[in-house]
Formats: C-alpha cells, structure tokens, sequence
C-alpha cells in the first residue's frame, strides 16, 4: 500500500491529502491491480461484504423496535411483524441474510481450499477469515436466540450448557454466562448486547482481512505469484467492481426469492412457540450452518471430548497453512488433492446432514466416520500429500494458460481443467 | 466439473435413499388448492370471512389471538370486512378497560384499536378449564407447527376412533395426524355447524379449509404485499442483471480475458 504514489490535482485535494491521505486510498482501491483470470468464486469477498452491511443495517432498525425482556421478546417481534411499517421486510431480510451471508462465507472458504489461497505469503489473512468466521456462528447463534421461542431457548440452553465439560469451573462459567441459574431474562439481555456488539468488530476484523489481502496481492486459479501491474492484472475499478456487482446481482435474486416466497423455510417451526422452560421440544437441532459441528459435537460420547472435538474442528483450520505441505496452490495442478478436497466437501455435507437426524442408529455410525474422515484430512492427508503428490507443470504466468500459447505438452492437455 | 458432478451425484444418491427411508415412517398430510400459494398467490377474501366466522363462533371460545386487532379484520390484504362492519364486530365484544377516575376497572364495547378479547384471563384459567392442557394461542399458529396450513387442515378432519386395544382417558381424543395420536381437544367440527352468510355450504371440509386459511392469514397478515413486491423486486433484478451482464461484457472486451 505504502509503494502507492499518488498527488490530487486541485489544490485544496493536495492541502488535504498532505493531511489525510483518504484520496491516496481511494486512488490505491481504484486502481489495485487484479489477477484477470479470476473466476466467479472470487466474487464471493464482495458478496460477503455487502451481506455484513445487509446485516448491520436491518439489525439496526430491527433494534429500534425490539425489546429484550424474556417477556416482551417475542411480542416486541410479532409487533415487527405486523405494526412496523415494512417490519416484515426487514425481518426477514435479516433472518434469511444470516443464512446467506454462511452460504456465502462457506463458498468463499471452500473456494480458499481448493485453490489454496492459504499459503504463504496470505497465512494471515486465512487466520484473520477465520476468526470472522467464528464470529460470525457467535452472532448467529445469539441473534436466534433474541426473538425468545422455543428453539432460541433451548438452543441457547443446550449451547451455552458446553461450557459446563470444562472441568472444575464449568458449572461456574455457566452460572455466569446465564447470570443466573437458569437461561432467562439476564441471559437475553447480554446476549443482546453481544449480538449487537460483534458485528462491528467483524467489520474492524473485515478491513483487516483486506487490508492484509492488498499486500501480496489476490491469489488467482492458477495460483502462481504474478508481477504487478503486469500483462496479468487489470484494475480493480472497472474490471472486478463490474464482475463483483453482476455476481452479486445475481446472489440477490436467491436471496430475495428466500425472502419473498419462503421467508420460513430455513428456520425452524417451534420458534414461532413463545420460549417455555417447562416444555422441551421433541429434537433440538441449530440453524442448518452449524449442522456439522453439530454432528461433530454429538459423535463423541463424551460431553468434555465432543466440545473439544467440534472446537477443534473450526480451530484446525487456523494451522492448515502449515498442515498443507504443499508447495503448489492451486489444485489445477494437484491432481490427487482435488480428488481429496471433493470427497472433504462430500464429508462436510453428509455431516451437515446426519446433523439433523437423531444422534442414533446408521445416523451416529455415518456421524463417527465422518468426523473421523474429517479429521484425517487434515492431520494425514494433507500433510502427507505435499511430499507424495506428482503435481502438474506449472506456468509462469497467467497469460501462457490464458491465451492457450503454452508451448508444454502436459499443460496444453491439461487446459480444460482452468475451466474449473 | 467431472469430479464435482460425481461426487453431486453420490451425494444426492446418498441424501435421497436417506430421506425416503426416514419419509417412510411419516404420514402424508391433507391438502387442497390454496389459493394464496404460489408467485402471485392472495387470500380468498370469502374463504377469510367465513374462516373468521368460524373461528369467531367455534375456536375462539377456548384459543386467544392475542396479536389482532379488530382493525386488522378491515386492513388490506386481509378479509377486508368493511370499516363498519369491522366497528360492528368490535361492538359485539366487551372489553374490559381502565382504571377510570375512581380507580375501578369497567366494561365497554370494543373498538377497532382494540385486540382481540382473549377467552380466558390467563393460562392458568385456560389450562383448569381444558383439563390442564392449554388451547395455544392461534396468531402464529400455522408457522409453529411443522406441515403448516396442511397440518391444521388435517388434524381438523383427523378425528377416528383409536384403533382396536388402544385406550384413551377421559378427555383424551384419537386423531390420526396429531403427535402421538393423542389430543386433548375434541372434534369440534360438523357439517351445518355454522351458517354461512354467502350461502356456501358448511361441511367440515369446507370449514376445516376457511378456518386455516384465516389462520394463515391471521399469520402472516402481510403476504399478499409479500407476493407483490416480491414479484416486482425479482423483475427488477433480473432486468437490472442482464443490463449489469452486457456493460461487463463490454468493459471486458477491452482486454482479450474472457468474463
């Protein structure tokens, strides 16, 4: 960033600049030079980005209204519902955003896996996606329990009942997370709080991540280091901003046909039940994107092993940097890796799925092997595949595969992969 | 792209004998042509007058719907009664309001701004007067419970004699599409038993189809203005989308990279 010359043309632009340097900035974010063989996964970063501010806005009107009591909650939402002007709208616009913004953060993270946007030199903005994305289930999970029905109730019962494995200060820790002895109105008052709070440090974490981003540059399919500016790389304005904002068009029209049309589907039917700790719902089951860790949690038989377990799970990606041995990125070139990497997303769907059905019978078995399958990919696969694997050539720049001139054999063959 | 449509093909594979297998145990609902389903899907304005009749004659003596308003029953996109029908059916209702100047709590006619009269003081008072299980609140009814309108419109019309060596206590009623089979509620409906204004035969099917979707309605009252700009929003995007489409296409034509 700082290698950016640049000089306002008016006087005043020059006076402030001196000052300030945000004209500097905006001419930095301008003309950031871009791989050009980016593909339509890349567009993912700037649907997040305008699914977080979705998110903050509607959760900003949506707190004008809202009244976090335990008795008043689930009123307070109802009267969202039907006395708010367009209070319908922009509830389920931020229901079914939170549903979005983890479809678009697990095609963003998974579009990372394969093109192994990981590796050095961008370890630290792996680790720093990370982290929003833990933040990102933390704020989920406390803005399903706001509206106080009966999923919100015992979901935040079963969840924040983790904490008691942790031993000898476990049942403490959760008598002061409910500051209480039970889930009640203390914990929907902090909770709300909370919830409010973590959206602006992803957003402080959010310009981190680009932040780190704009220092090495983006990765790209092919996964090679590029010169910048270059043949290879195209202005960030107007070349990506367009693709960015066709992409996210494109995402909106989902996005407003879950709202419009199936505002419900996602959610679960007893949270329209007013919260009652006497009455336990028949399944408790999380939103559909924290199935998984779900699954991984209630596969292990032992309640402190199975928070261990689900934890480690997310945290086991923060090392993949170093776990992947790999020198090669992109898995173009990584003929076995992408084998690996699609039975991985198999493995994370079949454990989405087993974590809605009842921990019980074929549904645990198929749990416990695909945890241990999960696992395994990280700490041996891996690790192992970087010193095994017999991967392809790999070009020199963007341009060779781009313009079909390669002059190698195997890469002229292997052209039609790029198309991944 | 050949890896990843074999892999969506096991998967799916997978995913599908695993449902059908866990389907097979779950019973089918009932259903009929409703009409506010679908892209441009309203309300029957006939269907959301009787169905309010018959909650108003029926349900209503023992479940509350405490989120409406009378003025509700004359707004857009609902049964659309008239404002003086809507200050009629409001009339009919005491309501209890106060305290007045001396402190004390008195009875007048209703009035469009006030909510529905609840049956019961408080769910203590509706749990003794039900055998301990409390009638739930009607408002949101059909989004708590997992098949929707179909299951209303089948647990109505679900009512059998238990089958041979089942025994029920006192109190306790068959129904076939219940959870467990076992309600506390006995069937409420017969053909004839309201008398509808517009002359459409009162059979239990018919109710059972009125009275759910009023529950709907009364659920999601702003559906219809959902349908709509849904359907504009969506118009507007798509053609927002192919504009977007072209001018990327032409920037990018600048450059021999293909988008």
């Amino acid at each position: 960033m700082s290698d950016h010359e640049y000089t306002p043309k008016s006087k005043f632009g020059k006076w402030f600049n001196d000052r300030l340097p945000l004209l500097t900035l905006a001419s930095h974010l301008t003309d950031y030079p871009t791989p050009k063989n980016l593909n339509y996964w890349w567009t993912f970063g700037g649907i997040l980005t305008f699914c977080l501010i979705t998110q903050i806005v509607t959760g900003l009107v949506l707190a004008m209204h809202y009244i976090a009591h335990a008795d008043m909650a689930f009123d307070s939402v109802e009267h969202i519902m039907r006395n708010v002007n367009y209070g319908w709208l922009i509830r389920y616009i931020h229901a079914n955003g939170a549903s979005m913004f983890f479809l678009a953060v697990y095609i963003h993270i998974f579009r990372s896996l394969f093109y192994g946007s990981y590796k050095s030199p961008r370890e630290i903005i792996w680790i720093i996606g990370i982290i929003i994305y833990l933040l990102m289930m933390a704020a989920a999970f406390l803005g399903y329990v706001l509206p106080w029905g009966q999923m919100s109730f015992w979901g935040a019962t079963v969840i924040t009942n983790l904490f008691s494995a942790i031993p000898l200060v476990g049942e403490g820790i959760v008598t002061w997370l409910w500051g209480g002895y039970s889930v009640d109105n203390p914990t929907l008052t902090r909770f709300f709080t909370l919830h409010y709070l973590i959206p602006f440090l992803i957003l402080g974490l959010v310009v981190l991540h680009i932040w780190a981003l704009h220092v090495p540059g983006n990765n790209n399919p092919v996964g090679i280091d590029i010169k910048k500016p270059s043949k290879d790389t195209v202005p960030f304005h107007p070349y990506i901003v367009i693709k960015d904002g066709f992409a996210l068009l494109m995402f909106m029209i989902v996005f407003a046909f879950f709202v419009f049309y199936t505002p419900n589907i996602l959610g679960h039917a007893d949270n329209y039940i007013e919260a009652n700790p006497l009455v336990t719902p028949a399944h408790i089951v999380p939103e559909w994107y924290l199935l998984p860790f779900y699954a991984i949690l209630r596969s292990v038989p032992d309640k402190l092993l199975g928070v261990v377990a689900m934890l480690s799970a997310i945290l086991i990606l923060a090392a993949l940097p170093w776990l992947d041995t790999s020198k090669i990125r992109s898995a173009v070139f990584r003929p076995l890796y992408r084998q690996f990497y699609w039975i991985l997303v198999a493995d994370v769907l079949i454990l989405g799925y087993v974590g809605a059905m009842p921990a019980e019978g074929l549904y645990l078995l198929v749990a416990r092997v695909a945890t241990a399958y999960y696992f395994l990919h990280f700490l041996v696969v891996l690790p192992i595949l970087g010193y095994k694997e017999k991967t392809l050539p790999v070009p020199l720049s963007i341009t060779e595969p781009v313009l079909g001139g390669s002059p190698n054999l195997a890469m002229a063959k292997n052209k039609e992969n790029f198309k991944d | 792209m050949k890896n990843f449509l074999r892999i969506f093909l096991i998967t799916s594979l997978v995913f599908g004998l695993s449902v059908k297998s866990n389907s097979a145990d779950k019973i089918e609902y009932l259903t009929t042509d409703w009409s506010f389903k679908g892209l441009f899907g309203k309300f029957d304005r006939g269907a959301l007058q009787r169905g309010y009749q018959v909650y108003t004659e029926v349900c209503s003596s023992c479940h509350s719907m405490k989120y409406l308003s009378y003025r509700n029953l004359a707004e857009k996109g609902g049964p659309e009664f008239s404002i003086a029908e809507a200050k009629a059916i409001a009339a009919s209702f005491e309501v209890t309001d106060g305290p007045n100047d001396d402190g004390e709590m008195f009875t007048r006619p209703g009035k469009l701004s006030d909510k529905f009269v609840m049956p019961y003081d408080n769910v203590k008072a509706a749990q003794a007067a039900n055998g301990g299980a409390y009638p739930p609140d009607m408002s949101v009814l059909v989004k708590a419970r997992g098949g929707g309108v179909d299951y209303i419109y089948s647990l109505l019309q679900g009512y059998e004699d238990p089958p041979v060596g089942m025994s029920l206590d006192d109190g306790v009623y068959y129904n076939k599409y219940m959870y467990g089979n076992k309600i506390k509620m006995a069937n409420q409906l017969s053909d004839g038993l309201v008398e509808y204004g517009d002359g459409t035969t009162a059979s239990v099917e018919q109710m059972s189809k009125d009275v759910t979707t009023f529950l709907m309605w009364a659920a999601e009252p702003h559906l219809e203005s959902r349908h709509q700009m849904g359907f504009k929003a969506i118009v507007y995007l798509i053609i927002l989308t192919i504009l977007v489409y072209f001018s990327m296409k032409k920037i990018w034509s600048r450059i021999e990279t293909e988008v």
